[in-house]
């Protein structure tokens, strides 16, 4: 490859950057919008250790962990489809539709189980991904048809709340390995694999790129179609799983309840932890400590005798402040093809 | 909007307030991020005058016509309408002062009627409701006044697309306009259709109105026009009466060339001519797009710089895109040593050893949040990896080769592409098509907006390349550009290849003869009126400046 | 942006309007015609089908959701999208419930009060910070919920309309033996055909829609436009909860999940284009039916539980999308 190209003439070292002209609205306010979401949960956590009783102790922190887990592993879903433009509103749904078939084949064994809830989860992604990427579909109203079509699928697969007698759910659910809960390694386990699919694999670059300059990156012979079908894949798939985690978590199938709107904290953990809803960049520890903070400010509320409803609203206006934050006072919003 | 009746039955015309110029711009300055587009323009449009605004691409026409119309502020400088000192902040404020403005692209709703369209925010009503059988007959009266035949009950899409810039015309003179601003109105017109906006404009000056026109079809100036200004890189560089330019002087004032004085040494980092293969390794015929090219055929040898040249809209970018295959073609003909490119495929393209860098660097080029190094490997990054997974230290390598053979200049590869400068961008991207090892490299405007010392490291690349034995199409607006640096020049007029400039023939001033639509050998100067070239509807339709 | 594509656009206008106007005409007729076939083929199949309270039910069932789809229509119009109204719906019902202990009148102005200006806000926010309609909206969804949430008590209380309330004969009470509800839907849609064709408004949201930039340029009050339409559609859905709460007499938490969907469905299934800048009001009345006798029909095939209908609104509204964008596709080759 780089035969010819090492014809070069120019031997000299390449000369230092020179000043960058670009930069938007000077280094604060890009610091804070990288480093914000770690400002703020590092805020949050000193808060609690003071204000908070027994907010420290192991039993608090592992249930802390074990319910953000799931949150976190939709919204490295969530930020990959962002990360390429669009969104997927059909995440809680996919979770509901993956929760609804585990019963149907618990019989086939824990695995048999979990395979076909994936699956499920795997074949809506893949229906919403080609209606987007083949036909042209906004993303927000082909992931909107597949959340009430797929909620409603659930539902009536599903109907009511089963408990699921299987110890392979309940070794999942509430077992630990060397202390640490199952259901949080998995997650720990789907953070270094997005990780290292963004920023080791073709797929992951490319997935920027076009979400970064689509025209250019079909212009460079990238296989746009493909990448976007394949991201809602990935993002129904990353929810079937989470929606695995919380039946065994839970030991029962609720298709009614589950995963309800799921989709609007994985986008605001996305949007808070810095990653901009016009795509092109994906920040995979940024989406991480956004769901954690979600999840503590919820916490802290609720440890305060502040009620869900509060919070719910609370995390609304988070949402738009935050998408204000990325999103600054250029006029950029994303044209609707 | 005061009654809209009175608006539009009031003929426009002189009132006692109207003594002077309607229009007079002095001084104004307007820069964006640091580029200047306008520095100091004067301009003074009279009464019934109409008023040619000329210049090539970044000329800074289309941002003083924003300047005028209210949609850009201007840094410095005065605009006086009316004897009156005007800053309008939005195009609402423009109209509803009397200057109206008529787009290139329509500007109107589709799905409206023609009524609805022309009187769209200033509808006449009766007991609080839109009036519609009185806003059917304003507007009937005002299109019949204009000489325009049309039902103005017909929704706007359904008719011809000069029906709907007529239409726009009468929207502009419905507001009771003293100035109406015509910005290419003609560039997707029959010219039949051309005749009867003439007519409309005509008429509209005669009652005193100004209009300032702007078009990329020269043998329309001469036909309306009765003053013109030149702009060039944001200045005026000439103004004065229609009929005491020709076409020749027209095209070198825009192009900042006389046709007389061509210096002898260049201006460009070109060398000589490159000593090129017999074989030709592309080799394009037939290319038609519907509208844009007729029958376009090239070819390039290895080792040759091949420049196509042409004025706006002649389809430049568009051949190079069609042979890209970006462009959807009915008919195209791409053959690389021999073998037969299936067309409208990037992607097979790109396998057959073709590269378009684009004209368009922000639309079409960098993905600015993506690092120096990422934008590099970008259409390599699948030979780089494997199982999908990248290989760091071959992409480090490749990297590092080029970004120290364009000499660019960033504080590490991994740096995002949208810090760097202008120069450096397009550096990075000439860096992602070599890096595909192209046989054959298209470069459209490769040292637009660029700084001078980007450009002539980028001029000195084209030259070793070619060397290298790539075959290169290099399409520039700069005439000492593409003159140096080219072994060879097909001129393109109108979508189809207009004649071809070799050997002794590669100087400015054929070059500018043959772009004002002479032949060649030609170099006296063809009056304008009586030239035929390019009458027929102009494929002016695609890059603006 | 690349200016080199301005005016092949252009050129393609008027073959672009034919198009879209081909593909409007087809999917309003298109609705029509499969609300006949639906309703002749449900008559002859269930005796229960045809007769007068099943289809007073039908009239009454649908008028709630007409009323939020009006209001959907022109934010669509506007090439926006309201995904709160499900939940402003939700919230008016739960307002005019809890209100009505102080007599009809708060029941009325206490949630078109709150849930205008929840619509009031977004359209402010959409309009002059720019962001995403449907992130604001989204966002919308989720405060009107915790809103609702947080006055019911966690969802605990439902709020009872006093059995001696005027409020109740508002949408239980009858004219010429039809319901209040529906005589209601039959004046707010005679008035939005008004609006849309016989202001200045009308056609300024089909600007805004068809390319706002011309719309700019053509001096049209853009921001204020959306500022209106975001604040009548959460008016609308307000309404519609008022005439919820009315007709049963209850504010119910639960109600309204996925209602926006059902919305935008009744908007696209009437032939209004999901990109802006073309449709009709009257379509959106016929999606609305069409979408109810379906539902109707789900009900009267006795093994079918009310989720089918989630099920086939979610798959009509994909396929009418795609066939959208295959029309679109097509005649463009």
């Amino acid at each position: 490859m780089a035969e010819h190209t090492a014809t070069a003439i120019e031997s000299a070292a390449p000369p230092p950057a020179e000043e960058t002209p670009d930069r938007r609205r000077g280094p604060d306010g890009a610091w804070f919008r990288r480093n914000g979401v770690y400002v703020g949960l590092v805020v949050l956590v000193l808060v609690n250790l003071v204000i908070t009783p027994h907010f420290a102790s192991t039993g608090s922190l592992r249930l802390q962990l074990v319910q953000v887990a799931p949150i976190i592993v939709v919204s490295l879903g969530m930020a990959m489809v962002i990360g390429t433009g669009g969104i997927d509103l059909s995440v809680g749904a996919v979770m509901a539709l993956t929760a609804a078939v585990i019963p149907l084949y618990i019989g086939y064994g824990t695995l048999g189980a979990i395979g076909a809830g994936l699956l499920a989860g795997v074949l809506a992604g893949a229906l919403s991904g080609s209606v987007i990427a083949r036909v042209g579909v906004q993303p927000i109203i082909a992931t909107l048809a597949v959340m009430v079509g797929g909620r409603g699928l659930a539902n009536i697969m599903g109907g009511q709340i089963k408990s699921i007698r299987d110890p392979g759910f309940r070794e999942l659910g509430s077992g630990k390995l060397l202390g640490i809960p199952w259901v949080v390694l998995i997650a720990i386990v789907v953070i270094v694999a997005v990780a290292l699919l963004m920023t080791r694999t073709t797929y992951g670059r490319q997935l920027v790129a076009i979400g970064g300059n689509a025209r250019a990156a079909a212009l460079a012979g990238l296989p746009v179609k493909r990448v976007l079908t394949t991201v809602y894949v990935v993002s129904a798939l990353l929810a079937a799983l989470a929606g695995v985690l919380l039946v065994a978590r839970n030991q029962a199938s609720d298709p009614t309840r589950l995963g309800q709107l799921v989709e609007l904290t994985a986008i605001t953990a996305v949007v808070v932890g810095g990653t901009p809803l016009t795509g092109g960049q994906v920040r995979v520890f940024g989406t991480v400590a956004g769901a954690l903070l979600m999840q503590l400010i919820t916490f802290t509320l609720v440890a305060h005798n502040i009620t869900d409803s509060v919070a719910q609203m609370v995390q609304a206006v988070i949402v738009v402040l935050a998408v204000y934050a990325t999103v600054g006072t250029r006029m950029r919003r994303r044209s609707r093809a | 909007m005061a009654e809209p009746t009175a608006a539009h039955s009031r003929a426009p015309g002189l009132t006692e307030d109207d003594a002077g110029p309607l229009l007079t711009v002095r001084g104004v300055e307007k820069s964006f991020s640091g580029v200047h587009a306008l520095r100091g323009v004067d301009l003074t449009l009279a009464r019934g005058s109409i008023h040619a605004l000329v210049g090539e691409n970044g000329a800074g026409k289309s941002t003083l016509i924003k300047v005028l119309t209210g949609v850009h502020a201007a840094d410095a400088g005065e605009v006086r309408f009316r004897g009156q000192p005007v800053a309008f902040t939005r195009p609402a404020d423009a109209q509803d002062a009397g200057i109206s403005t008529v787009y290139q692209e329509i500007n109107l709703v589709p799905l409206l009627t023609v009524a609805q369209n022309i009187y769209l925010g200033r509808e006449p009503r009766r007991r609080g409701l839109v009036d519609t059988r009185g806003l059917n007959r304003q507007a009937a009266e005002l299109v019949q006044r204009l000489g325009i035949e049309v039902d103005v009950r017909a929704k706007l899409g359904s008719l011809g697309l000069g029906v709907q810039q007529m239409v726009a015309l009468a929207r502009a003179v419905s507001i009771d306009a003293r100035v109406v601003i015509m910005d290419e109105p003609t560039s997707s017109l029959e010219v039949r259709e051309v005749e009867t906006l003439f007519g409309v404009a005509r008429t509209l000056a005669a009652s005193g109105v100004g209009l300032l026109f702007v078009s990329h079809r020269m043998e329309e100036l001469w036909t309306l026009c009765d003053t013109v200004t030149v702009l060039r890189d944001g200045r005026v560089v000439h103004t004065g009466p229609m009929a005491a330019l020709d076409r020749v002087g027209l095209v070198s004032l825009m192009l900042g060339r006389e046709a007389s004085d061509v210096r002898a040494g260049g201006t460009t980092d070109f060398g000589d001519s490159h000593a090129h293969g017999t074989a030709p390794l592309l080799s394009v015929s037939g290319v038609q797009v519907p509208n844009r090219l007729r029958g376009v055929a090239l070819t390039a040898r290895p080792g040759e710089v091949v420049g196509l040249g042409g004025l706006l809209g002649s389809g430049r970018s568009e051949t190079l895109k069609a042979i890209y295959g970006d462009l959807h073609t009915t008919a195209a003909d791409v053959e690389i040593d021999g073998r037969r490119v299936r067309t409208g495929s990037v992607s097979r393209s790109l396998e057959a050893g073709i590269a378009l860098l684009s004209e368009d660097r922000k639309a079409e080029g960098i993905i600015p949040d993506l690092s120096v190094r990422d934008n590099i490997a970008l259409a390599v990054m699948p030979r780089l990896s494997r199982l999908g997974i990248i290989s760091d230290s071959k992409v480090d390598a490749l990297v590092e080769v080029f970004m120290r053979r364009l000499q660019i200049k960033a504080s590490s590869p991994r740096q995002k592409v949208r810090e760097l400068s202008g120069g450096n961008q397009q550096k990075v991207l000439i860096a992602r098509w070599l890096a595909t090892e192209p046989k054959v490299f298209l470069l459209d405007e490769p040292t637009r907006g660029i700084d001078v010392g980007a450009k002539r490291e980028v001029q000195g690349l084209i030259d070793e390349l070619a060397e290298q034995g790539l075959a290169v199409v290099l399409v520039s607006s700069e005439m000492d550009e593409l003159v140096e640096g080219s072994d060879r020049i097909v001129v393109l007029h109108d979508g189809e290849v207009s004649g071809e400039l070799t050997g002794d023939q590669l100087t400015s001033a054929h070059l500018l003869t043959a772009l004002a639509g002479g032949t060649p050998s030609d170099t006296s100067t063809s009056h304008p009126s009586t030239s035929d070239t390019g009458t027929a509807a102009g494929a002016g339709r695609s890059d603006r400046g | 942006m690349s200016t080199v594509e301005t005016t092949p656009q252009a050129v393609g206008t008027s073959a672009a309007t034919r198009r879209l106007q081909v593909v409007q005409r087809i999917q309003q007729q298109g609705a029509l015609v499969v609300l006949v076939l639906l309703s002749v083929i449900a008559s002859v199949q269930f005796d229960s089908f045809a007769t007068g309270p099943n289809i007073r039910s039908i009239a009454l069932q649908a008028s709630f959701l007409a009323v939020i789809a009006l209001g959907m229509t022109f934010v669509i119009f506007t090439g926006g999208i309201d995904l709160s109204v499900g939940s402003v719906f939700a919230l008016g019902g739960v307002l005019a419930a809890w209100a009505s202990q102080y007599g009809t009148l708060p029941a009325l102005l206490v949630p078109l009060a709150v849930c205008g200006a929840i619509g009031l806000v977004q359209g402010l926010i959409i309009a002059h910070a720019k962001l995403a309609p449907f992130i604001v909206t989204l966002a919308g969804l989720l405060f009107a919920r915790g809103l609702l949430l947080f006055i019911s008590d966690e969802g605990a209380t439902v709020y009872k309309v006093p059995a001696d309330s005027g409020f109740r004969e508002f949408a239980q009470g009858s004219f010429l033996g039809i319901g209040f509800p529906i005589w209601l839907v039959v004046v707010f849609y005679a008035l939005g055909a008004l609006i849309l064709h016989r202001t200045s408004y009308g056609p300024t949201v089909l600007a805004i829609g068809g390319q706002e930039d011309a719309a700019e340029l053509m001096g049209l009050p853009v921001a204020r436009t959306k500022v209106i339409t975001y604040t009548a559609s959460g008016l609308l859905a307000g309404f519609a909860g008022v005439l919820i709460a009315s007709y049963t007499s209850s504010g119910v938490p639960i109600i309204g999940v996925g209602t926006e969907l059902q919305a935008i469905s009744a908007v696209v299934l009437g032939g209004t284009l999901l990109a802006g800048g073309a449709g009709t009001v009257l379509g959106t009345l016929i999606g609305v039916l069409l979408l109810q006798v379906i539902a109707n029909v789900i009900n009267q095939v006795g093994s079918l539980n009310s989720n089918w209908q989630d099920l086939v609104s979610g798959a009509i509204l994909l396929a009418v999308v795609v066939l959208q964008r295959y029309l679109a596709g097509r005649a463009r080759r």
